[in-house]
């Protein structure tokens, strides 16, 4: 697993290509555990990792413009505020951004 | 700390409105309201309305933390339909900003009625001018030996099903553990068995009554209920009582009054329940099963009223909400002087069971009361149908329904209302169409409520309509109406269908395949084909509204993609779900289990070996043998995936797809006395031509050699039979998982290779023709074995060639998925682990 860095704008957490476009990977940043995920028009967002409802692992959820559905029961979060589509609890987001080729979360 | 349920931030519970404090010159009557539940909190708000703010300083006392929410959603919230978040009715900022003090998380001990003053828990008083208990019920919990520990708790592992917290609990525990057992087949009991059920765990009910629901359904209703129950899995123990709880620790299991034991590692008391009147009894007030009360819902006090569950009004209890709602009016009419005659004369009560697959509806009596009562009843037990009616003058007096409640929202209207009943009683049960309107739904008045657990109007439902809900779900969603109990959804379709005059859409998506592109399967098939849409992101972009994507799409058209071009296919690795780019079936702890093929369920002992020697290598938690004969490698690590198919060299067993996955077989005429044609080897055949076929949902197939049926061939998706003299029986459409439905005889033909080419018809149809994730036993009768035999057999429509051919182009595009993405990973990180570093329920090792 990369080796995380703070700057002033939050954690890097690991380059852009270690997100292929519309999948999901896991970093840690600090000792919050994220996932990081880019979609296919590029644009980049980040979740806690694990699932509010059973602890199911996002990053190998799926994904479109509006939501990610958890791989584990299905219920799905919305990138705006990781409310639930489904009726569970909202999932944490965290704004991430690209710098130099690098993933920044802030938490 | 767990979260307060229409909280405010930072744990303040306790909100005090300090304007009158400050200059202490109140000149309003001080109302003290004990108990924040459905009651309590409903007169508060019918006294507001009544402008009662302005006459009262409104002090309420809730013994949860928790604003006020809906107790009828609980069942949903416990099968998980929906969010805690979503059932709050006020929240701790309402209760702020309408000037009432809500004293949250604080017991009411004792009322010093003398001195008009009630004493708190937490030492504190306040005085009243007028009181208003409205403390509910509590779960019964029957007597049973080591229930308790020593220090008078419930045994870890007992839950009542009362409150939020218990759900939070409830919850919690559903995700630990496998086998619950249910006290109580009620209303309550059986909605916690089936939410409990969706979460995976095995059920099991017991119930002292002789029938379930025997308060509301007479005995043969019961035995019909029973039977729907258990078709959906869960096990029903009748007349029988559970006399002690195994432990010591935690729950183990029960023993029942006749001696048998079961095992559980949850026990959810649904009982009962007894209404809370110690605050009453300590005070002096009178009570018998409840708090006794007037038809001013006074108790012998004056300025004491009680409502709801915890108030006993000539004679009766009521444990459901309309009742509530109806006594919350009364009294507020009263407080208020809005109508200082207003009087409740009792309730009409009607329920309805909010477990999906089961549908019943109940209000009044089951039976006839007397002589010139009239009764009518359906019974049709096969079909778990079951109606009846009791008119008595003219009047609907008692209505049954289960197993179809279309007739629900007119008898519901017929018993509030007392609504003119058809002269031909039959009509009541079934519809005889003849053109005529029973149901004035445009008579209802405006603000008739129609949904009692959500407080919605006819107005309400009709203004959301105006305001451009076109669906009756969408009205649900904006309103809320129907979102509770259930009872009233019929209705409510009727008032939308009425105030949309015609304009309405029935749910449009319910004929699409999937839920982001606005198409039935052939036009979407038809669409792929013409405009050559290879990838699933092409799809979306030509025929998806907006091109938009849709994640819970991407599956489904995944598959049929796959199936429609066979090796032309463009394979995205982001359309696909989690298993299908691993290769592997994730597990609930987020490893993955593997399955090597085992064709025909026949192996070697050097295959036996090569998975003894991968499963000590990776530290394989579990080696399991499965029901389809095959060996599962459990809580295999995400990254280690690549190396354990290398080390294993045998092809992917496709157990973790929506596709053909395996034959099971009997030993056949090679070794059995019996056998009268070689299964194995039919089996091996049929396994190595279908392999990794994908299809709507999982396929699963058996060859027997003889009717003796050793594989269980007629419970399978395609089953095979031998009978003997060269000839084969192939059935299809069965099952043996959550529903048992034995297959229907497709053909008998005489020779494996028809049975192959047959067996790849079929397949192929299904593939074509089934709706996503619809398994053969629903697709087979939906669609008749009539019709798929003209079809297949007979080429009515003259597409076997076609199906036989679509099914060679998808075997021929075949190749082992861990052969190739062993080699090189298909995307960068494709298998990086994406386990949180949670500590989650692990796999059990054994
Ligand atoms: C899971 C579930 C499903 C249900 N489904 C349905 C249904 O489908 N249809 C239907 O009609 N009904 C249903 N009900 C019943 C319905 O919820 C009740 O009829 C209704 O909640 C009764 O309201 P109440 O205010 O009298 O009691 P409650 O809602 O129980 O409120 C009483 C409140 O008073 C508080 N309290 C008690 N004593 C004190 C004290 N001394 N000091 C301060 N506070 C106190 C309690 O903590 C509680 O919050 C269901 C109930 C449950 C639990
Ligand atoms: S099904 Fe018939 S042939 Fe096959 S093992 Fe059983 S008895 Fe033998
Ligand atoms: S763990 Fe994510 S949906 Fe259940």
């Amino acid at each position: 697993m990369s080796v995380t860095a703070q700057t002033t704008s939050g954690h890097v957490v690991g380059r852009v290509e270690d997100v292929p476009p519309g999948e999901g990977r896991a970093f840690v940043a600090g000792d919050v555990q994220v996932a990081v995920f880019r979609l296919r028009d590029g644009s980049l967002h980040a979740t806690q990792a694990a699932c509010p409802h059973a602890g199911g692992p996002l990053a190998d959820g799926q994904t479109d413009a509006d939501v990610l559905v958890c791989p584990l029961h299905l219920y799905a979060y919305r990138w705006r505020d990781g409310s639930s589509t489904s009726g569970n609890a909202p999932v944490q987001v965290y704004p991430v951004h690209e710098e130099d080729g690098h993933l920044v979360v802030q938490l | 700390m767990t979260a307060v349920l229409g909280g405010r931030p930072e744990g303040v519970s306790t909100l005090h409105f300090a304007m009158d404090e400050a200059d202490g010159i109140d000149t309003r009557q001080k109302l003290v309201v004990v108990g924040n539940g459905m009651a309590g909190a409903r007169v508060v708000e019918e006294v507001l309305e009544r402008g009662g703010g302005e006459q009262f300083a409104i002090t309420v006392f809730g013994e949860e933390p928790h604003g006020n929410y809906n107790r009828i959603m609980l069942s949903h919230v416990l099968a998980g339909e929906e969010h805690e978040d979503d059932i709050v009715l006020n929240s701790h900022d309402w209760y702020a900003d309408n000037g009432v003090v809500l004293r949250a998380g604080v017991r009411v001990d004792r009322v010093d009625t003398h001195a008009k003053v009630v004493h708190a828990s937490d030492g504190t008083t306040a005085p009243y001018d007028q009181l208003v208990l409205a403390t509910g019920s509590r779960s019964f919990i029957p007597p049973m030996a080591g229930l308790h520990r020593d220090d008078e708790q419930l045994l870890p592992g007992v839950f009542g099903f009362r409150t939020i917290d218990d759900t939070r609990a409830l919850l919690a525990a559903a995700a630990e553990h496998e086998k619950a057992v249910v006290v109580g087949g009620g209303l309550l009991g059986l909605e916690a068995a089936r939410a409990l059920q969706g979460h995976g765990l095995a059920v099991e009910v017991v119930h002292a009554g002789t029938h379930l629901m025997n308060q509301q359904l007479d005995p043969d209703g019961g035995a019909i209920l029973r039977q729907s129950v258990e078709s959906l899995g869960i096990v029903v123990h009748l007349a029988t009582r559970t006399t002690e709880v195994i432990g010591p620790d935690r729950v183990r299991g029960v023993v029942l009054a006749d001696g048998r034991a079961l095992d559980a590692d949850v026990l959810v008391i649904a009982a009962g329940i007894r209404p809370v009147t110690e605050v009453a009894l300590m005070s002096g007030l009178e009570v018998e099963r409840g708090i006794v009360v007037d038809d001013q819902l006074r108790t012998d006090d004056p300025d004491v009223y009680a409502v709801g569950e915890c108030a006993q009004h000539r004679g009766e209890l009521y444990g459901l909400v309309a009742p509530v709602w109806e006594q919350a009016r009364v009294l507020a009419d009263l407080l208020t002087g809005a109508d200082p005659d207003a009087e409740y004369h009792g309730s009409r009560t009607a329920t309805k069971l909010k477990v999906a697959g089961v549908d019943v509806a109940t209000m009044g009596v089951n039976r006839p009361e007397r002589d010139t009562d009239e009764f009518l009843v359906i019974s049709e037990p096969r079909r778990g149908v079951h109606l009846s009616v009791v008119v008595r003058d003219d009047r609907l007096i008692g209505a049954t329904l289960l197993g179809d409640t279309r007739k629900v929202a007119f008898l519901t209207q017929a018993f509030d209302r007392g609504a003119p009943l058809p002269q031909e009683r039959i009509k009541l049960l079934v519809d005889l169409s003849d053109g005529a309107e029973e149901v004035g739904v445009a008579e209802l008045p405006a603000d008739s409520q129609v949904c009692n657990c959500n407080g919605v109007s006819k107005q309400a439902i009709c203004d959301a309509v105006a305001g451009g809900c076109g669906t009756v779900g969408a009205v649900m969603d904006s309103t809320r109406a129907g979102k509770g109990c259930g009872s009233c959804k019929g209705l409510v379709k009727q008032i939308v269908e009425w105030a949309a005059d015609g304009d309405v859409v029935e749910d449009p998506t319910a004929g699409w395949y999937v839920p982001g592109i606005p198409m039935a399967k052939p036009a979407l098939m038809t669409a792929i084909r013409e405009q050559g849409l290879l990838s699933v992101s092409a799809v979306f972009a030509a025929l998806a509204p907006g091109g938009q994507e849709d994640a819970k799409s991407k599956m489904a058209l995944t598959s049929l993609l796959r199936m429609i071009w066979g090796a032309d296919f463009v394979q995205e690795n982001d359309a696909k779900f989690i298993n299908d780019r691993v290769h592997a079936n994730i597990q609930r702890d987020g490893t993955f289990s593997v399955v090597p093929q085992m064709k025909g369920g026949v192996t070697t002992p050097a295959q036996l070996r090569k998975i003894a020697d991968v499963a000590e290598k990776y530290e394989v938690p579990m080696v399991k043998v499965t029901g389809g004969q095959r060996i599962d490698l459990l809580g295999i690590r995400k990254e280690d995936l690549p190396a354990v198919w290398a080390d294993l060299g045998m092809p992917s067993g496709y157990a973790y797809g929506k596709s053909f996955r395996t034959v099971k077989t009997c030993v056949g005429s090679d070794f059995c006395r019996f056998g009268l044609g070689d299964s194995t080897q039919l089996g091996i055949d049929l396994e190595t031509r279908f392999q990794g076929i994908e299809s709507p949902a999982k396929m699963k197939l058996a060859v027997v050699g003889c009717p003796r049926n050793c594989a269980e061939a007629y419970v399978k998706d395609v089953g095979v039979v031998a009978v003997g003299g060269g000839r084969w029986e192939v059935y299809v459409g069965g099952a043996a998982g959550a529903s048992v439905r034995k297959g229907d005889l497709l053909a008998t033909v005489d020779s494996p290779e028809a049975v192959i080419e047959l067996t790849g018809r079929f397949m192929q149809y299904y593939r074509e023709n089934a709706n996503w994730l619809e398994r053969t036993y629903d697709f087979v009768p939906r669609v008749g074995l009539a019709t798929i035999k003209q079809v297949l057999l007979e080429d009515s429509e003259g597409i076997c060639a076609d199906l036989d051919e679509g099914m060679q182009r998808s075997i021929d595009a075949y190749t082992d998925p861990w052969g190739q993405d062993g080699r090189t990973p298909a995307t960068p990180g494709q298998f990086r682990p994406a386990l949180p570093l949670v500590a989650l329920p692990e796999v059990p090792v054994r």
